[in-house]
């Protein structure tokens, strides 16, 4: 395909640069569709030619997952943006997906109101954030993207447009396609439009700064603050590596004194948020203190560019075992943060590992969660490693979604290798 | 043949065949039209139900789930709905002989296990046939609950919460049924036995197929177990009635709660409509002068609650009257007048919004698209190609449930979806009448 036609269809294209790469596989070309017609026209073309596409928002996460196989164009979402309809008596917002999320909060802030999502890649775009279902420490409330979208526009290879959900929450009906979309890496369609539901602002944000030392320790006041009922809005865990080097942790199951952190943040009433706060400091300790005061890495991936980052979902009680099973198979503590309060925590492993050595500490993981259920997913690696390296682990269901893509992309056009089991 | 094997696999309780037993299982779904299933089975277990789709499909006929037969859509079942598909156009009447159909009818109200409920985990995993009832009953006495089961829902099963993804009046503030389960267990049309989620974990790689089937209505297979969250219940409830003298007022009080940052958990506007249907069965005690009636439901740590009735108190100051109730009992009495208005008008004036009142897959299947998409009705067709993609995916057979067209998500409680944001519900009363 020429420069041109993609320019003719896309309405805006050019040759790609080195820094368009996608995990390391080189793009030819960079398409930037206007409108939903323009990107339809566009996939239309690259399906009669057999080109592929990878969607890319603000590029915040586009060296996550597996790298596609090839990359003919990267359709750029930096002109499908801005607030199509926001509908604040109804609590439903509808933003282009290039829409990056922190303008839309500010925008929507205005109103009093907010998506309640807080990705820890603040640059990212709505539809990279949807196609990642990346979420933060909202999430202890909240849940994921996939939970606050309401409806969702895509296009899909061939280049049909199709809508899923409401615009403005109304009747609606069939299948859940956000769902689908949320979290597939690029792979179904390119989104186009999202509607998201919103909730008000709270009046005030309060934190409890809590210093713990081992994973049983988070364990046990995680339980508190759940079987209280002071509703924390969020429960964030920091476990940073120890400064020193580290002890090895004893047999009854206590590490090395560390200097971690536990952090829950309650929001309401300028009053209640206070009081529930203070109530917390009672049953578990720390201090109480403003939003202002909030800790560094709240909100914040433990990892690097240059390091492994890993995703590890589990249930909540399991948490300290396989944190544990984490440090025991790297041999040596690794820091680990997130969301201690619905089993979600984000990892790092130096990215100068050899590939045999990560290899081993994910199949020692894995091997842990089977028995407990959940999952140890590598969100990004460096190129060397990525590779090399089963970034899901056993994933429930693959066989149904090998159809799910036959069917939505049979020609494996849209990221191509890039997810689970190399759809 | 199939009646044979099913009595071998599953024993002969199981099967029925009676041409007369069978009658109380017509439904829609196997065909486009109400009929009578050639075979009806109890399978007690997820083998059971294995067993049970694998010998539809080797027999090639279709089958069609069926739960605790009490909801009011049902997914699969004509029953409540009291119309023929198609009456639009110009199809038979109820009246005449059902057709019979040469397919089985599953039922899964005999998988009444709760397999387990893990606290620490704060969750349970459960059969498709226990009742929220029943998951209630069992948690609550250790504080906690599992979200959509509220008054309305509680003779609901969870199978079918999870084939409507059904709110309750709550969904306000909780969500739907798929934001509380966190993992499946399916039989898929092709009779696989697949997890679907990573458990009792909330993220798991993949493609997020729990959220698919979730509100599928029984067309992408048939759940056979299911993880659902427990949530600590909230400290304190609330339950705030405004009476106002105009609907506008009423309207102006709801839009103002949005406004003023509180999240309720449920919020309903009655307008004169809904009040005197509600007053025609007993005084409610309403204020002379009464036009419009909001009702708004609080609940969390008691601190918020507190501080969320007195900015309602102050939104509400031109409200005839107000009325508070925290005990049981009292919250009772106050929903009460509204679930009378909702029943009474939903009897008198049957036909109601497609999404609000029943499934897409009968006799309304014929309305779809112009609700599918108003601007487009071309873009109507992709959308609905679209979806068709999703089943061929699960059920490329189309053994499923192949009389249904497509789910409708159950949106809050009966009603029409707005519910997202409190108010309007006068709208909605209207909507459904």
């Amino acid at each position: 395909m020429s420069l041109d036609a993609l320019a003719e269809a896309a309405g805006m294209a050019r040759a790609a640069g080195p820094a368009d790469a996608v995990g390391g596989c080189p793009a030819r070309f960079v398409a930037t569709p206007g409108r939903a017609d323009q990107l339809s026209a566009l996939l239309r073309q690259c399906a009669t030619e057999g080109l592929t596409a990878v969607p890319r928002g603000d590029g915040t996460k586009i060296d996550w997952g597996q790298q596609p196989t090839t990359v003919d164009v990267i359709v750029d979402t930096a002109r499908l943006t801005g607030v199509r309809e926001h509908s604040s008596a109804d609590l439903v917002v509808t933003v282009g997906a290039g829409t990056p999320l922190r303008a839309l909060q500010a925008t929507l802030g205005q109103s009093g109101q907010r998506i309640a999502l807080d990705p820890g890649s603040t640059e990212a775009t709505v539809g990279g954030i949807l196609a990642t279902n990346e979420a933060g420490p909202l999430s202890h409330t909240y849940g994921a993207p996939r939970d606050l979208l309401v409806g969702v526009q895509f296009v899909r290879a061939d280049g049909t447009v199709s809508r899923s959900g409401g615009k403005v929450v109304k009747d609606v009906a069939g299948y859940d396609l956000g769902k689908l979309l949320c979290g597939s890496y690029g792979t179904l369609g390119v989104i186009t439009e999202a509607t998201f539901r919103l909730h008000p602002l709270p009046i005030s944000r309060v934190f409890l700064i809590r210093s713990v030392s081992t994973p049983a320790e988070v364990d046990e006041l995680v339980g508190e603050m759940l079987d209280s009922r002071l509703a924390p809005t969020a429960i964030e865990v920091d476990l940073p590596p120890p400064v020193e080097r580290p002890v090895p942790r004893q047999l009854d199951g206590t590490g090395p004194s560390g200097s971690g952190t536990l952090a829950v943040l309650f929001e309401g009433s300028a009053l209640g948020a206070q009081a529930r706060a203070d109530a917390a400091a009672e049953l578990i300790g720390g201090r109480v203190c403003p939003e202002e005061q909030a800790p560094t890495w709240w909100g914040r991936y433990p990892f690097g560019p240059d390091d492994v980052g890993l995703r590890l979902s589990v249930p909540v009680a399991d948490l300290p075992a396989v944190i544990y099973a984490l440090g025991d198979a790297a041999g040596a503590p690794v820091p680990v943060r997130g969301a201690a309060g619905i089993g979600v925590v984000y990892a790092a492993l130096p990215g100068d590992l050899p590939v045999v050595r990560v290899a081993g500490v994910l199949d020692a993981v894995r091997r842990v969660l089977l028995a407990r259920s959940g999952s140890c997913e590598v969100l990004t690696a460096p190129e060397q490693l990525r590779a090399e390296l089963d970034l899901w682990g056993p994933v429930p269901g693959l066989e149904l979604m090998h159809r799910i893509k036959e069917q939505f992309d049979p020609q494996r056009l849209l990221s191509p290798g890039r997810f689970v089991g190399g759809i | 043949m199939v009646a044979h094997r099913l009595r071998r696999d599953l024993g002969d309780a199981a099967v029925i065949t009676d041409p007369v037993a069978r009658r109380t299982y017509e439904c829609v779904g196997l065909t486009p039209y109400r009929c009578t299933p050639g075979l009806v089975v109890w399978p007690e277990d997820a083998e059971g139900v294995q067993a049970a789709v694998l010998a539809c499909r080797e027999a090639g006929v279709p089958f069609v789930a069926r739960g605790s037969g009490t909801g009011p859509s049902g997914g699969a079942l004509a029953e409540a709905k009291g119309a023929l598909p198609g009456t639009d156009v110009g199809l038979p009447q109820a009246d005449r002989a059902l057709p019979e159909a040469d397919g089985v009818v599953i039922v899964t109200g005999r998988m009444r296990r709760i397999i387990e409920v893990d606290l620490p985990n704060r969750r349970a995993v459960v059969e498709p046939g226990v009742l929220n009832l029943a998951v209630s009953d069992t948690v609550g006495p250790t504080g906690y609950f599992y979200a959509p089961d509220q008054s309305s829902q509680r003779m609901r099963s969870i199978g079918g919460n999870v084939a409507e993804n059904s709110g309750g009046p709550h969904c306000v503030k909780y969500g739907f049924t798929t934001q509380h389960v966190s993992g499946l267990e399916v039989c898929t049309p092709d009779g696989d036995l697949v997890r679907l989620g990573v458990g009792k974990a909330v993220r798991s790689p993949g493609y997020d197929l729990t959220g698919v089937f979730i509100g599928s209505e029984g067309t992408l297979g048939i759940a056979t177990k299911i993880v659902v969250k427990l949530l600590r219940a909230p400290e304190s409830v609330r339950t705030i009635l405004a009476a106002f003298d105009s609907i506008d007022r009423a309207g102006a009080a709801a839009s103002a709660i949005t406004t003023a940052g509180v999240q309720p958990a449920a919020a309903e506007i009655m307008d004169t409509l809904a009040i005197r249907a509600a007053e025609a069965v007993v005084d409610r005690g309403y204020p002379a002068g009464t036009r419009a009636v909001l009702i708004v439901e609080l609940d969390g740590p008691a601190v918020e609650v507190e501080a969320e009735t007195a900015a309602l108190t102050a939104l509400f100051a031109g409200a005839l009257a107000l009325r508070t109730a925290d005990d049981p009992a009292g919250r009772a009495a106050i929903w009460k007048g509204h679930e009378t208005a909702v029943g009474r008008i939903r009897r008198d004036h049957p036909v109601g919004s497609i999404s609000g009142e029943s499934g897409v897959g009968d006799h309304t299947s014929a309305k779809l698209p112009s609700m599918f998409s108003v601007d487009d009705l071309a873009t109507t067709q992709d959308d609905l190609a679209t979806m068709q993609l999703v089943r061929r995916a699960f059920d490329p057979g189309n053994r499923a449930n192949p009389g249904k067209v497509f789910p409708t998500p159950r949106l809050c409680g009966e009603r029409s979806p707005a519910a997202l944001a409190p108010c309007r519900t006068g709208e909605r009363i209207r909507g459904a009448g």
